[in-house]
């Protein structure tokens, strides 16, 4: 691998994923659509909520295959950089691959110019990508993500939901993706106040993981037998922090058991 | 058309690297050393926004000297291929004696057959996960590319800086023992640098992912303490 060196009317500036495509590097297009002839596999349920000290993301740990499952410990949550994240649902190998890019654009940017891009810079740099992933979503490989984010310059955490066509919608509580998105939606809905505490809002978001497992076959719920659990990270003004699995179980035992309080003993 | 004039190689690349030891003397001098938690990267540089050391990867810095077009133009050559490097293999991959080598086969390109040759003396710092593991490759004008232990001098007067670097750097020693050194080596015995023209940063051998930070005036002014802030008058 050689330095790459451009001609003034040609440089990249410190667009990496601009640099990835100068460079060759970019995978094909494909000209038909992919799922028809092969399984594609998917990543399913993940959401981001706000409160008042920054956003909880959550996603759980299940990828499909059709009526397969694929895989039981993926991981659909990601630090985009040391004040936020990104979640992914969809094909799950162009979305992985949008995340590296993704976290490699804002870090290349950063090194480049010496100064980090703003929050809405970054959204924004995350619908450019999912923009320029159209033609492969048309084949069957649509991505779609959700951007949060602590605004160091407004002090708050902020939400950003996108289309597969790259619109990019800031929500104000909350925002989801993938195939359970409508069951966690719900749960959080009629959970949601504005008043909520770091605390209270990751059981919040559990729970809407557990409901959305219950409702929806391509979604994970905890896996108690296999010590697996939802990714769950918070991103205040101290950064990215993922929650410990030793943790989360505590956090579902007690959800399970209230699920079954509320049942009151019947099967 | 009139025929050129004959010119001896010897010649032609003497005049060459005159033209850019001149170019690199006219800027102020840098210096690099291990100490125990990491590598201390530390440049005379009265401008706070136009960095002579910076970040190219995890556990890579890079330095320049000379002059700031070119030397930046390298640098930010060398994030392109390190990030690339990682993008394409893994993180681990990207190393600095790679991109040292890289750089060396540029400048010396350059040196021998464009019209002028760059005007800079740079530094590769990688941080190892122990001190053996620490590298430090300076590499000069005409590409010609050295590793160093322990330290290293970039710019003018490089002779009279190492010279004082010999005495004070300690091998092993803590960061402000390394920074003293470093900043007293730059100063001379005639001098006194003050905090704002001083350009701090180091790779911490213990820190998160990204290893490089630099380090704010605040704390340099704790280190050195008040004497060597203030302005010989």
């Amino acid at each position: 691998m050689t330095l790459p060196s451009f001609r003034l009317s040609e440089d990249p500036g410190p667009d990496f994923a601009a640099l990835v495509r100068r460079m060759g590097l970019s995978p094909v297009v494909p000209d038909s659509p992919v799922d028809a002839r092969l399984t594609v596999t998917h990543g399913t349920t993940c959401v981001a909520v706000r409160y008042p000290g920054g956003v909880v993301m959550a996603g759980d740990r299940r990828a499909t295959s059709g009526n397969f499952i694929s895989h039981r410990t993926i991981e659909k949550v990601f630090p985009a950089d040391r004040h936020s994240g990104v979640a992914i649902a969809g094909a799950a190998g162009p979305a992985i691959e949008m995340v590296r890019l993704f976290q490699l654009q804002l870090e290349h940017y950063e090194k480049v110019e010496g100064a980090p891009l703003s929050l809405e810079g970054k959204a924004n740099q995350l619908s450019q990508m999912v923009r320029n992933h159209l033609p492969a979503a048309m084949q069957g490989l649509a991505v779609v993500p959700i951007f949060a984010g602590f605004d160091t310059a407004r002090s708050a955490g902020r939400l950003f939901q996108y289309d597969v066509t790259g619109g990019r919608y800031e929500e104000f509580d909350h925002a989801s993706t993938g195939s359970g998105q409508m069951h966690a939606s719900t749960v959080i809905k009629m959970g949601w106040r504005g008043t909520l505490s770091a605390d209270e809002t990751i059981d919040l978001v559990l729970r809407a993981l557990y409901e959305a497992s219950d409702e929806d076959s391509a979604t994970g719920g905890p896996d108690l037998l296999r010590g697996i659990f939802p990714v769950v990270a918070t991103i205040t003004s101290s950064g990215f922090e993922r929650l410990e699995d030793a943790d989360l179980e505590a956090r579902y035992l007690n959800i399970l058991g209230q699920v079954a309080t509320e049942r009151g003993g019947s099967r | 058309m009139t025929a050129p004039f004959y010119v001896a190689p010897e010649q032609m690349m003497q005049d060459r690297a005159d033209y850019a030891r001149k170019g690199i003397a006219r800027g102020r001098a840098m210096v690099a050393c291990t100490y125990d938690q990491g590598i201390l990267l530390c440049a005379e540089n009265p401008s706070r926004m136009l960095r002579k050391i910076s970040e190219i990867y995890d556990r890579i810095a890079f330095a320049g000297v000379g002059k700031y077009n070119e030397f930046d133009q390298l640098r930010i050559a060398g994030v392109r291929h390190a990030d690339l490097k990682g993008f394409s293999f893994s993180r681990e991959d990207v190393d600095a004696r790679s991109l040292a080598n890289q750089y060396a086969q540029m400048l010396g390109q350059v040196f021998t057959h464009e019209m002028k040759p760059m005007e800079v003396e740079i530094l590769v710092a990688e941080i190892g996960h122990d001190s053996a593991g620490d590298q430090l490759f300076h590499i000069l004008y005409d590409g010609t590319l050295v590793d160093e232990t322990g330290w290293c001098v970039l710019g003018g007067e490089a002779e009279a800086i190492g010279s004082r670097m010999k005495e004070q750097w300690v091998e092993g020693g803590t960061f402000a023992e390394a920074l003293q050194a470093a900043v007293d080596a730059l100063a001379g015995p005639d001098r006194t640098l003050v905090v704002s023209e001083i350009e701090v940063a180091v790779l911490d051998r213990e820190g998160p992912r990204r290893a490089f930070r630099r380090v704010e005036d605040e704390d340099v002014t704790s280190v050195l303490g008040s004497n060597d802030t203030d302005i010989d008058t």
